[in-house]
């Protein structure tokens, strides 16, 4: 193999072979929780380092005979996956230290998965997109149950796996279906048979597209696929809660974004209606079963899965700035999703963590920063300028308007509305409401991740911060190839 | 000079960090800060309107940087906006008086909430971008919320809640027709947008997005319930904040995009808002006069003086456009004064029921002659400001559709009826109930806050002109075009109509 196709894949040889030599470290360390803290922080370093390395790539290249693509696209998503996983592991310390959950398994499993994701991020060929979102998936199973002995935590891993396990099978029975009709399971050969004209109505060729997206669309948590996510993400420890919240979504969504438009451009009005629906129905049941949610896990699951479908406007209008719409909202999303989950972590009494939302009640008075940061981040999640969360629907509505699609627009910004019933609820619940006993103070590293995140919801405003994101995003963008030049 | 727009719009904001960096016990602190941060925003608007050239309809003191791609961060204000300007920070330090003693919880988050919300409302009418314009528009849901929320009345959390869900589904297809514009147009620049000519079908959908946004916020008949909620529940500078300046941003929008930009499907869709205006006079007046709730009479009269600008807007006349935005300042005045009256006695009895009070004259006579000024003005009486506007609207109506100026005209009976009726239940009668008796006038800085109300209710009444210059030019170059633009499409649809 010569070195440039080495150089192509040197953030992932980075992270694969710093992934075994820490679980090597962690193994023939004796003290367990020291061992953890030690791996924990030198995954975090290993994750920066391969983002670094990520940074330093250039141009586009396609190696492995054309199953792994680095260009601007797959490099700005990479960036987005390793600083959002290096982040939810900078939240995990405190959490976990107070469960006696600090093992080094843990960030070692969170830096497969992690690998997992950024081989997604650059799969050109259906085998290459089921490798990496196998790897991300198996690693993502056990770390839903990684509280072995609590009974949610293990139900939250079992119903992933089942669920996970199934739609993994569809996705491979659709990609078999997808080679039986184009003959090969590169991107570039099925584009090129899916754009013959015949081809648009083979029956092969539409039931293995509904199949892989089934399957995707699972991933993603979008409806009527997202059943698993409620119960996960209450089951499933925080700091791991927050990792799926992020991370995995920009993973999946990168595989639906580069798998839509660079392999089946050809059939585009065939997969904009599924995808349109799916936008809907996610957007629809998003916002209406959030309303009744008391705990606040739950809210954020249902939370993540409106905005799948707020992203999923911008894939539907099937453009450049489409693309760019979706990428700028994975970045929003994630900012906000972390933030909002710090505040989750920080939630305490005595040692102990709360997940009611009545817990929060009269927070402003007990203390006005920590309800201050979780009301911006409310509101950015409402979409209410001039925070991010505006920003990221006015990027998706953008293109859809572009392109069309007025139905779907009227309908997402309804929903948005529904949706901002449930997060002003929470500022309510903060601000309006008599104090309850009030929470112990942040630790530092969560609440440096609070902050940080309701920093740059606000200053995303400015054009030094959202201009930065938007051509970056738009630049990535433009390299995947556009449907209709 | 250059950037004396950002300077009055983000001064506010400068304040409320000032404020965030005090100790939460610093009350006093917190509220001199607010005041002399209003105070100084005051004067320097001022400076604006001094150096305000009245010949020229286009926009002045313009700046223009680059901001998020195609989108500029771009200021400027015209004849149309100036106005609105001043009176945002004339009535921004009496509010922060007026809660000088009332609100004794959170001070410091309440000044913050007020400054913040000054300068959002600063940015609406000074925005000379469609996106900028709804940032502050929409931004500025999010202070009052939390300032009815968490100083408001008993059914606070209710009122809040409809406030802002209502306007926020009003805005968000606004914000779709926005985009459309974009995509159409290739800007978001409004100097730009307002030289395109938008097609008349494409018009009309835009024009019923602008329009479901601004009349909530307006707000018109049928879609005007959440305002007397918002207004009983708020706190007494909150009421006021919302009857002077939130409830403007809504016939500006009109003034700044539906008019101007759609002038078509404006001219198609005036019926409807005259309907709409005509309900919203004759009803609202009708609801007011049966309100046991001070604070609900003066909300509903609120959006029955509305249907008058709604109507003299849509006359597209000189007159009426004048009228309009003469109508809206008085009205930001009045209004203004009534909620502070009412405060000024719900702070002594705790109470809003009309029927609670009764011969305040024999303890307040000075109060009561404020009162009076107030309601008179209210009613349209000539010689203060409420008559002017009422006038010049009815005039344009009259020109327009002598029907619709004869309903109306009704409104200003009904107007009298409810607003002499509310002063004589207050007011006058016998003096009997025992917790009246002890009530003391208004106190020094009471009349700090209602003297300079009096005075400019009776200065516009009798002396319109400075307004009425500052408004002329840009209002009749708005006119112009919409009439211009009403020659090109009856042109270009005759020979269609041949085809």
């Amino acid at each position: 193999m010569d070195s440039s196709v080495l150089n192509v894949v040197l953030p992932e040889l980075i992270l694969a072979i710093g992934a075994i030599s820490l679980l090597m470290l962690g193994v023939f360390t004796s003290n367990g929780e020291a061992a953890g803290r030690t791996v924990t922080w030198l995954s975090i370093g290993l994750l920066l380092a391969t983002a670094i390395a990520v940074f330093q790539g250039s141009g586009s290249s396609l190696v492995f005979g054309g199953a792994f693509v680095s260009d601007g696209f797959t490099r700005f998503l990479k960036i987005v996956i390793l600083i959002g996983a290096a982040l939810t592991l900078l939240m995990t310390f405190d959490n976990f230290g107070r469960a006696k959950l600090l093992q080094f398994e843990y960030p070692v499993l969170v830096l497969l998965a992690t690998l997992g994701m950024l081989m997604m991020v650059s799969a050109n060929d259906l085998i290459a997109l089921y490798l990496g979102l196998e790897l991300q998936s198996l690693a993502l199973y056990v770390i839903a149950a990684f509280k072995r002995d609590d009974v949610q935590s293990s139900e939250a891993g079992l119903k992933y796996f089942v669920l996970g396990a199934l739609s993994s099978g569809m996705l491979l029975y659709g990609a078999s279906m997808l080679y039986g009709v184009t003959g090969s399971t590169g991107y570039a050969t099925i584009a090129a048979a899916a754009t013959i004209p015949e081809m648009s109505t083979n029956i092969g060729l539409t039931f293995g597209l509904v199949f892989v997206l089934v399957g995707l669309a699972f991933k993603i948590a979008a409806v009527p696929f997202h059943m698993w996510t409620p119960d996960v993400y209450q089951g499933a420890p925080t700091p791991v809660t927050a990792f799926f919240a992020g991370a995995p979504k920009i993973a999946a969504m990168a595989l639906l974004l580069r798998f839509t438009q660079a392999a089946l451009p050809g059939i585009a009005p065939q997969w904009q209606q599924i995808v349109i629906f799916l936008a809907i129905a996610s957007m629809v049941l998003g916002s209406f079963a959030a309303i009744g949610q008391n705990n606040i896990k739950r809210l954020l699951a249902y939370s993540s899965i409106g905005n799948v479908g707020f992203a999923l406007i911008g894939l539907a209008a099937n453009n450049t700035e489409g693309t760019a719409g979706v990428l700028v909202y994975l970045v929003i999303y994630v900012a906000m999703t972390l933030g909002a989950f710090a505040c989750v972590l920080a939630m305490q009494r005595n040692g102990r963590n709360v997940e009611s939302i009545s817990d929060l009640s009269g927070l402003a008075k007990t203390n006005l920063t920590f309800a201050t940061i979780l009301a911006v981040l409310m509101f950015s999640l409402a979409g209410i300028p001039p925070l991010a969360g505006f920003w990221a629907k006015w990027y998706v509505f953008l293109p859809a308007i572009k392109a069309g699609l007025y139905p779907l627009s009227v309908i997402g910004v309804v929903t948005s509305v529904v949706g901002a019933y449930y997060y002003l609820r929470v500022v309510k619940i903060m601000f309006f409401d008599e104090t309850a006993e009030g929470f112990s103070p942040p630790e530092g590293r969560t609440f440096a991740v609070m902050a940080l995140s309701a920093a740059f919801v606000v200053a995303f405003v400015l054009p030094f911060v959202g201009g930065t994101v938007v051509d970056a995003a738009t630049a990535a963008a433009s390299v995947l190839v556009p449907a209709h030049p | 000079m250059s950037n004396i727009l950002t300077v009055t719009t983000f001064l506010p904001l400068v304040g409320a960090l000032l404020i965030a960096t005090l100790n939460s016990e610093a009350k006093g602190n917190a509220r001199w800060i607010a005041l002399w941060t209003t105070l100084v925003t005051f004067a320097v608007s001022l400076l604006i309107w001094i150096n305000f050239d009245t010949n020229t309809a286009g926009f002045q003191f313009v700046e223009e940087h680059a901001w998020l791609g195609p989108l500029k961060y771009k200021m400027g204000v015209d004849g149309i906006s100036m106005l609105f300007v001043i009176l945002t920070t004339f009535l921004m330090p009496l509010c922060i008086l007026a809660s000088w003693v009332s609100v004794q919880d959170r001070v410091k988050e309440y000044m913050i909430a007020f400054l913040v919300l000054e300068t959002l409302m600063l940015g609406v009418f000074c925005a000379l971008d469609m996106v900028l314009f709804y940032l502050f528009f929409e931004g500025g849901l999010i202070p009052m919320f939390i300032i009815i929320g968490v100083w408001g009345g008993k059914r606070r959390v209710y009122a809040s809640f409809k406030f802002f869900l209502y306007t926020l589904l009003g805005s968000v297809l606004m914000l779709l027709a926005m985009m459309a514009m974009y995509w159409h147009a290739g800007t978001t620049d409004i100097p730009t947008l307002l030289q395109t000519k938008f097609p008349p079908d494409m018009q009309w959908w835009l024009w019923l997005a602008f329009f479901a946004s601004f009349a909530v916020k307006m707000p018109m008949w049928p879609v005007h319930t959440w305002l007397p909620d918002a207004h009983v529940e708020a706190p007494t500078a909150g009421s006021v904040i919302l009857a002077g300046i939130l409830l403007k941003m809504g016939g500006y929008g009109f003034l700044r995009f539906s008019l101007p930009m759609f002038p078509n499907a404006s001219a198609d869709l005036a019926p409807l808002v005259f309907t709409l205006s005509i309900v919203a006079i004759i009803y609202t007046s009708l609801v007011a006069l049966v309100q046991e709730d001070i604070k609900k009479l003066i909300a509903y009269s609120s959006v029955a003086h509305m249907g008058f600008v709604t109507m003299g807007i849509f006359t597209a006349t000189q007159q009426g456009v004048d009228g309009a935005i003469f109508q809206m300042l008085s009205h930001g005045i009045i209004s203004s004064a009534l909620f502070l009256c009412v405060g000024v006695i719900y702070d002594r009895t705790h109470t809003r029921e009309i029927a609670a009070y009764g011969g305040l004259v024999e303890r307040m006579p000075k109060y009561a002659v404020a009162f009076m000024v107030f309601t008179m003005a209210n009613v349209g009486l000539p010689g203060t400001s409420g008559f002017i506007g009422e006038f010049l609207t009815l005039l344009a109506a009259f020109k327009a559709n002598t029907w619709v100026a004869i309903l109306a005209t009704t409104g200003i009976i009904l107007s009298a009826a409810y607003a002499l009726y509310l002063y004589r239940r207050v007011i006058f009668g016998a003096l009997e109930k025992a917790n009246l008796k002890g009530l003391l006038d208004l106190s020094p800085r009471e009349i700090a806050i209602l003297a300079p109300l009096v005075l400019l209710t009776i200065f516009y009444g009798v002396y319109p002109a400075p307004v009425l210059d500052v408004t002329a030019t840009s209002v009749k170059n708005l006119v112009q075009n919409y009439q211009s633009a009403q020659g090109t499409a009856a042109a270009s649809a005759a020979p269609q109509g041949t085809q």
